[in-house]
């Protein structure tokens, strides 16, 4: 089967977790077999791994007709794009887009970020998907998030095929309710055209449902899973402080709840002063935050070392004896699955999609800061607790594979492709 | 002749209230009083107390053909006592009728057989004298907490006087044998032992209102044809049931009581008969004896102490527990005894299990989650200890203390021994006070007899004086 993928981020130029997601579900699902992906991000930087999907950058997609030479593509975009299809892809152009900003192969540039004129991209993203939907041939698609919704439906119209979206997250989450209108028309178009739609959790589905009117029966929940991690990731090594930590790891924002972790690291301290806790991350709470732990007077114990990446992420898992992910709404949240890879107990919020399927876990509500430091007070205070859940959280998120979440969405394209 | 042996367990633990770390140190109050309320009371009104009279209908209805045995612990009767107290009446009555038999059980529920011997022997102890005290019955025949079983606890059962004890058939310890006679206990020879058939007790506990059965609906005609279709030489079925069964797992719209009511007058027309344990015990001879290397239960597939110290949460949480055993025995603070004991029941362990996340284990348990009632027991549990310590700091070793500890009740007992002294010598004394002042008397009016009597008081004095100066 051929699935035509809309996706806005692909390791390992990610920027939060919808790439990580886009990329395990895509390397799950051709581990299933006879699957042929192709794979459309909107600016690729030539070092993503190909091996399991052809990778498509929009950024390389001509929507204006350029007179070039093979050597000169290939020059230019060879390690991107095989020169062969840039030319087949320009003999698809469907409209003169020469009133746009096109470069010298009649491409427009994408930032492949989340910019300011993020709308604006996400239109020219629109545009380029409609030259390759004519181009390639394919079964089906299917369009991660809202970014890509507008794409995805353009290629459903130009095509006839069916359209699956794949909900990763809706506005609902991120801003705690107050949604941005636009936004909001965006998901709900894209939910309204799709002929299933993919959620990422349970909760998830819930507000597809209740919020933006969906047919229940157009709904299905495909939980998210990781990828095993590298030996080398395994083994980083790390030297622990003295005191016990307890570590955040995300954005700090509305989202993620860190007041809530806060207030209950001062709970914490309160009663047991041998811990240390650590907000990572940045975002546009962070300076309240600063300002909180300063107001509880426990500065010197609440630490915050900024945004970590890549390999940084892992050596302060290791360093950490709990992790905790206050959430207030978490689509999914795979970061408490990373944790316990590193063999991190987890402490989440009852409000996060994770939650569904996560057994080895201690979960509370998100506003629950009883709880939490009880939680907290317990996993460093009991060493059976900490044993318990690193040993039998380690054995559950590695049954936890993609290659089950991949089955589970090939058969829903085959249900979909049988009924349309 | 066959006979059934119907024995029903009662049995409610303390459910803990919600308790956090910062509350260590700040109260000392454990139990959801609420919560244990609400769910001894529903249960009582909807399954015990309609259970209990139907079963005194039977045995009054059979002119006492019909019996049975009840094992009951503390913990549960303490709850009676407290919400609903007419439900020990109801026991009473079945008592009265002298076709019930009490059978003896660890008082807490607890699983001290398995982590502290002394623990078990006391606690059996009390709930016989408890029982005593209530009905009036001593029992005779053991039920160990969850018919846990083992060869070292069977020596035990036996010291402790039980000439019988009631455990698990467990297909693992029996292999091709039935459970339907009466065996020996290998490390205890002369202690018999009775077996629950697993298969006829799950019928009714489990099956009775299950449409996907195959014996789906399940009659006493059908449940007495099973019974006197076993080989005629199985003489002993002995089915052990949960009161609640009746009304709770098995709802009465189900018909379960009427199921129960009519297993007299079917069993009847077999000719078979019912007795209770001792009976059983006393009328049928050993066939074989047992022996049981690794602990049995009644609990989960296994049959064994898994769904209870299989995790190392649980055996964590034991571990530390049972480490303060010794020295709460030593101290005589009533609350810190009764918070032991409370603290024992085996069901705050069966809360933290993990075998079966998703299905049966957390249905009874007042926890989300194993991990929950972890931290929730061992925060109490270190506010318990912290109280012990109090009285009695680990900084001084068990055996020091214990020395110390007979000092002092030694010295308590000597200083009784002389003050007992003390006062039969303020007796004497004033004894011979009043001789005297009775001489003095006396000799202003001279009479012999008296005089003579005088003299022998006068010789006793420089005696009892002596034994003052000791």
């Amino acid at each position: 089967m051929k699935a035509l993928m809309f996706g806005w981020e692909f390791p390992p130029h990610i920027l939060g977790g919808l790439g990580t997601a886009s990329y395990g579900l895509t390397r799950g699902m051709s581990r299933c077999g006879n699957m042929d992906i192709t794979f459309v991000i909107p600016k690729p930087w030539g070092d993503e791994d190909r091996s399991f999907a052809n990778i498509i950058g929009t950024s390389q997609v001509p929507v204006a007709w350029r007179d070039v030479s093979r050597d000169y593509v290939e020059q230019r975009i060879g390690k991107l794009m095989d020169p062969e299809l840039y030319f087949r892809l320009r003999d698809h152009i469907y409209a003169d887009f020469n009133y746009m900003r096109t470069n010298d192969l009649g491409c427009i540039e994408f930032s492949g970020r989340y910019p300011d004129n993020l709308l604006e991209e996400i239109n020219n993203y629109s545009i380029t998907a409609g030259v390759i939907a004519r181009t390639l041939d394919f079964d089906i698609i299917h369009a991660h998030d809202w970014l890509c919704y507008p794409a995805g439906i353009h290629a459903k119209q130009v095509t006839g095929k069916p359209l699956v979206i794949h909900v990763h997250a809706t506005d609902y989450d991120r801003s705690r309710g107050n949604v941005n209108p636009t936004v909001f028309n965006i998901e709900r178009d894209g939910m309204i055209h799709a002929d299933h739609i993919i959620t990422v959790s349970n909760l998830t589905r819930q507000t597809v449902i209740d919020k933006y009117g969906i047919d229940p029966s157009k709904v299905t929940t495909v939980h998210n899973a990781v990828v095993p991690l590298s030996q080398e990731l395994l083994d980083v090594e790390v030297t622990k402080p003295k005191e016990k930590v307890v570590t955040f790891l995300g954005r700090i924002t509305m989202q993620k709840g860190p007041e809530y972790f806060v207030e209950a690291a001062a709970k914490v301290l309160k009663n047991n002063h041998n811990v240390r806790f650590v907000m990572a991350g940045s975002g546009d709470m962070m300076e309240k935050m600063i300002d909180l732990a300063a107001a509880r007077g426990i500065a010197d114990r609440f630490h915050f070392p900024g945004f970590q990446k890549g390999k940084q992420v892992y050596e302060m898992l290791k360093a950490s004896d709990v992790y905790i992910m206050p959430s207030v709404s978490e689509p999914f949240g795979i970061s408490p699955l990373e944790a316990m890879q590193m063999g991190c107990p987890s402490i989440i919020s009852k409000q996060s999609g994770c939650a569904e399927i996560l057994n080895h876990v201690i979960k509370t509500d998100y506003w629950d800061i009883d709880a939490m430091a009880d939680a907290i007070n317990a996993i460093i205070s009991y060493p059976a607790l900490y044993k318990s859940l690193r040993e039998e959280g380690l054995a559950e998120v590695a049954q936890i594979t993609w290659e089950k979440a991949g089955q589970k969405v090939i058969d829903i394209y085959n249900k979909v492709l049988q009924n349309y | 002749m066959k006979a059934v042996s119907f024995n029903f367990e009662i049995h409610q633990p303390f459910r803990l209230k919600r308790y956090r770390f910062f509350d260590i140190g700040n109260d000392h109050y454990y139990y959801d009083d609420f919560l244990n309320d609400d769910i001894v009371t529903r249960i009582a009104q909807q399954s015990y107390i309609p259970a209990a009279e139907t079963l005194l209908r039977m045995v009054n209805d059979t002119k006492g053909a019909f019996r049975f045995s009840i094992s009951l612990t503390g913990a549960a009767i303490e709850q009676f006592e407290q919400y609903v107290p007419e439900f020990i009446d109801i026991l009473r009555k079945l008592a009265d009728t002298g076709k019930v038999e009490f059978l003896a059980t660890p008082y807490a529920h607890s699983l001290a057989s398995l982590y502290d011997p002394e623990e078990f022997q006391e606690q059996t102890k009390v709930l016989c004298d408890k029982l005593y005290s209530l009905f009036g019955q001593k029992p005779k025949v053991f039920r160990n907490t969850e018919l846990i079983y083992s060869d070292d606890i069977a020596p035990q059962i036996y010291a402790m006087g039980f000439k019988g004890s009631l455990t698990e058939g467990a297909k693992h310890i029996l292999g091709w044998k039935s459970p339907d006679y009466i065996y020996s206990a290998a490390s205890a020879p002369k202690l018999k032992l009775l077996l629950k058939n697993d298969k006829l007790s799950d019928d009714i506990a489990f099956r009775f209102s299950d449409s996907n059965w195959d014996a789906y609906p399940l009659t006493a005609d059908k449940y007495m044809d099973w019974i006197a279709s076993t080989p005629a030489e199985e003489q002993i079925i002995n089915i052990c049931l949960n009161l609640e069964t009746f009304g709770a797992m098995q709802p009465a719209s189900s018909g379960i009581f009427q199921f129960l009511e009519a297993l007299p007058r079917f069993a009847n027309e077999r000719g078979i008969e019912f007795w209770t344990p001792t009976e059983a015990i006393s009328k049928l001879k050993a066939v074989d004896s047992l022996a049981v290397v690794h602990p049995i239960s009644g609990a989960d597939e296994a049959r064994d102490v898994s769904a209870w110290c299989g995790n190392q949460l649980q055996r964590e949480a034991l571990d530390k527990l049972y480490s303060a055993g010794e020295r709460v025995r030593l101290c005589t603070d009533r609350r810190l005894k009764q918070d032991w004991w409370y603290l024992q029941g085996s069901d705050h362990f069966y809360y933290m299990s993990t075998k079966h996340f998703s299905e049966g284990h957390a249905n009874f348990s007042p926890y989300e989650s194993p991990y929950s009632a972890f931290t929730n027991y061992m925060n109490v549990l270190a506010d318990f200890l912290v109280r012990v310590d109090e009285q009695y700091p680990l900084s001084v070793d068990n055996e020091e203390l214990n020395s110390l500890l007979k000092t002092i009740r030694n010295q308590e007992s000597e200083i009784a021994e002389l003050t007992r002294e003390k006062e039969s010598m303020s007796k004497s004394l004033a004894q011979y006070n009043i001789e005297h002042n009775n001489r003095k008397e006396a000799a202003e009016a001279p009479a012999k007899p008296r005089g003579r009597k005088a003299c022998a008081t006068k010789e006793a004095k420089p005696k009892a004086t002596k034994k003052k100066a000791e």
